[in-house]
């Protein structure tokens, strides 16, 4: 443990007061060394909010945000609802028996029995259990909707952002005749000619219509990083552009890509049942809550049910992802720190 | 203590001043285009941020650059360390034309030239622990220094003051002063022979500034590192400057060594710059000194005054002064190297004067009221 050296005689603002009852508080002050080169004593960096005083285990903003998270009610319910989502859509048998394209129509708008919890739509379809499978179409067009929708418009955005000038300019310009599109009106459209009948088509529709909106957030939030002097410290050591960007602006921006993105994922699970229900999206035999309940709307007076329980279950997943997606923001957004 | 540093004492300090300057700045021009018109944006015209800058740092030196906010100090901080382009001139560092070199060819010379930031929270990266900022400086250089680059990064936090076992924090863990300590070691981590210091304690709190300035003298002294310190605190340059050049509006008005620019200040700026430091007098004791205060604001250096930039705020200005631009020269009766750019230089002292120079009116018939009122003395 180096001496400390001989106070020097300089600036007459030097003399602190040593906080030795503080450090001692830490409960770890003794051990260190705290002297430094003019005789005073450092400030020790603020104990956890917890209490449990600083140690050498690394605490990124990350595990901030996912201790906050963990405590947050709203967290805790939504991922409770999206992971029995993503449970029944990845096994739905294991809730759910039977198949939900065996119908018979001798039951056609029966209401809540044995084996058929929410009665029979209009078809002789069992509701329960093409709710349950529904939830399989919903999850997997949202989640490649939005993961396709991040990365593309992340790339193109954080690239504008970052190297600015001519490209910059042109993107901008693509994506503002992107906002101009209106979404339901370009997918009546656009979808209308498509006969494939997988989910394929509306995810790319999903994807093409929403890289904007990331776009424009994270070449907002790249231009913001972009201008701190770390970057520019960065650029003064002769780091490249590839380094500047992975290391130092993409981990400082990714955070509104995130929290936009979990709520955008809402958004596309409502947007694929609308165009399901407008009869451009999804096609029977596939199963989806926007074909029930576009199924079952001219029922509504006799078989109410059949319209209620896949609209339920829509609104439910759509508000978890949502809630989510503002659980997420709260924890990420250093402004509220 | 001194065992401790690893850093090796760089060859040429401040006891062996060599002929040839570590950096030469000749005629340092930085004019940010502003575009505007519609539909198609052209250039309309330009702030001139530094306009002809000269400048030179000796090996182990440490050189002050002062003025008020606004006036291209930090312009000229960053063009040094080629964060921006310059629009023209040329630096030369040790004998090498850097003016517009690229990546590829600054690449040696970045890791002899660092900059510390003004703004301690922004200067560190959030996500990176402290042990990665000031390592990432040997990675990006392919350094591999003895002992591998945690024992050397270890070895800097001690240095700095910081203890090593801070390697695995994050920033925002530190306050301001412990954050510009972790600034200070990132760029002592390349044994930088010249640092650009962009305002290293402003930002921080007056009884943790003196640390940061005694640190950054501590290793100016022991490491020989050239320093310039662009500062708008002139007791702060006083403090750690050998030479200090005055800028106003993108411009050098006045250079000199820290005796010549504090006690014989030739140009009106330079006075009135000194007149408003805060110093305790003792009456009887310290020897009254001069007060001037300026009236306005800088000019705008989209579209600066012709001839002497000062002109539109000095008391001494005439015709001459709109016409002509002074030329940074040596005054007679100035020591050798205490250059001035001014028609009508004041008397090289700072002592009080007959009459206050007072430029706002208001502020005038304010102070001759009470002077003529029965309160009044003088």
């Amino acid at each position: 443990m180096p001496e400390p050296m001989p106070p020097e005689p300089l600036l007459s603002g030097g003399g602190r007061v040593p906080e030795d009852g503080a450090i001692a508080a830490t409960g770890m002050g003794g051990a260190m060394d705290l002297a430094t080169a003019e005789g005073e004593t450092l400030e020790r960096a603020p104990a956890g909010p917890d209490g449990t005083g600083p140690t050498d285990r690394p605490r990124s903003l990350w595990s901030d945000a996912w201790r906050d998270l963990r405590r947050n009610p709203v967290f805790i319910l939504s991922g409770l609802v999206i992971l029995f989502l993503v449970f029944v859509s990845l096994w739905p048998s294991v809730i759910a028996s039977g198949s939900p394209l065996k119908c018979d129509l001798a039951k056609a708008q029966e209401g809540s029995q044995q084996g058929a919890p929410f009665g029979y739509d209009g078809q002789g379809c069992n509701v329960y259990t093409r709710t349950v499978y529904g939830a399989r179409t919903s999850v997997t067009v949202g989640v490649l909707a939005t993961l396709g929708v991040a990365l593309f418009g992340s790339v193109l955005g954080g690239l504008a952002g970052f190297f600015g000038g001519v490209w910059d300019s042109v993107l901008s310009r693509i994506t503002d005749i992107f906002f101009a599109i209106p979404v339901v009106l370009g997918g009546l459209v656009l979808l209308s000619v498509v006969t494939s009948n997988t989910v394929w088509p509306v995810i790319g529709f999903m994807v093409l219509l929403g890289w904007p909106q990331i776009s424009r957030i994270a070449r907002g939030s790249v231009i913001t990083a972009k201008q701190n002097d770390y970057v520019q410290a960065a650029r003064a050591l002769g780091a490249s552009n590839s380094r500047m960007l992975l290391r130092h602006i993409a981990p400082n921006a990714v955070a509104p890509v995130i929290v936009v993105a979990t709520i955008a994922l809402g958004t596309y699970i409502a947007l694929e049942a609308t165009l399901s229900y407008l009869g451009v999206g999804l096609k029977p035999p596939t199963v989806s809550w926007g074909i029930d309940i576009s199924a079952a709307s001219p029922y509504i007076r006799n078989a109410p049910h059949a319209l209620l329980w896949p609209s339920g279950a829509l609104a439910l997943t759509v508000l978890a992802f949502i809630m989510l997606g503002d659980a997420v923001r709260d924890a990420l957004d250093p402004k509220l720190r | 203590m001194s065992d401790n540093l690893t850093l090796p004492t760089q060859q040429g300090s401040t006891d062996t001043p060599s002929p040839e300057p570590l950096l030469k700045v000749e005629g340092l021009t930085k004019h940010f285009p502003i575009h505007g018109g519609f539909p198609i944006k052209r250039k309309v015209g330009a702030v001139q941020a530094v306009d002809g800058v000269d400048l030179t740092v000796g090996v182990g030196e440490s050189v002050g650059l002062v003025g008020e906010s606004g006036c291209g100090k930090s312009t000229t901080g960053r063009l040094i360390t080629r964060l921006l382009e310059p629009t023209a001139g040329r630096i030369t560092y040790s004998g090498q034309d850097i003016t517009h070199a690229s990546r590829r060819r600054l690449a040696p010379v970045r890791s002899e030239i660092q900059m510390i930031f003004q703004d301690p929270y922004s200067s560190l990266n959030p996500r990176q622990t402290v042990g990665t900022i000031i390592k990432s400086p040997m990675e990006i250089n392919g350094i591999e220094p003895t002992g591998g680059r945690e024992t050397r990064v270890r070895e800097l936090l001690e240095l700095v003051g910081l203890s090593p076992e801070h390697y695995n924090r994050f920033p925002h863990e530190f306050s301001g002063g412990q954050r510009q300590r972790i600034g200070v070691a990132r760029a002592l981590a390349l044994q930088p022979k010249l640092i650009v210091a962009d305002e290293p304690v402003s930002a921080l709190d007056v009884s943790i500034q003196a640390q940061v300035v005694n640190l950054l003298q501590k290793v100016q002294r022991e490491l020989g590192i050239a320093f310039l310190f662009i500062a708008h605190d002139l007791a702060v340059v006083r403090h750690f400057s050998q030479r200090v050049a005055v800028m106003y509006l993108g411009k050098i008005v006045e250079v000199g060594d820290r005796e010549s620019i504090y006690n014989g200040p030739r140009h009106p700026y330079t006075h009135a710059l000194l007149s408003a430091v805060p110093e305790v007098e003792i009456e009887g004791e310290t020897p009254a000194r001069e007060r001037i205060r300026l009236y306005g604001d800088v000019p705008s250096p989209i579209n600066p005054p012709s001839g002497c930039r000062f002109r539109t705020r000095c008391w001494k200005a005439q015709d001459k002064c709109a016409t002509e631009e002074p030329p940074l020269v040596q005054l007679s009766g100035n020591r050798p190297g205490h250059l001035t750019a001014c028609h009508f230089p004041e008397d090289p002292t700072t002592e009080r004067r007959d009459e206050d120079v007072i430029l706002d009116p208001a502020l005038r018939a304010l102070e001759s009221d009470a002077e003529g009122g029965p309160a009044g003395k003088k």
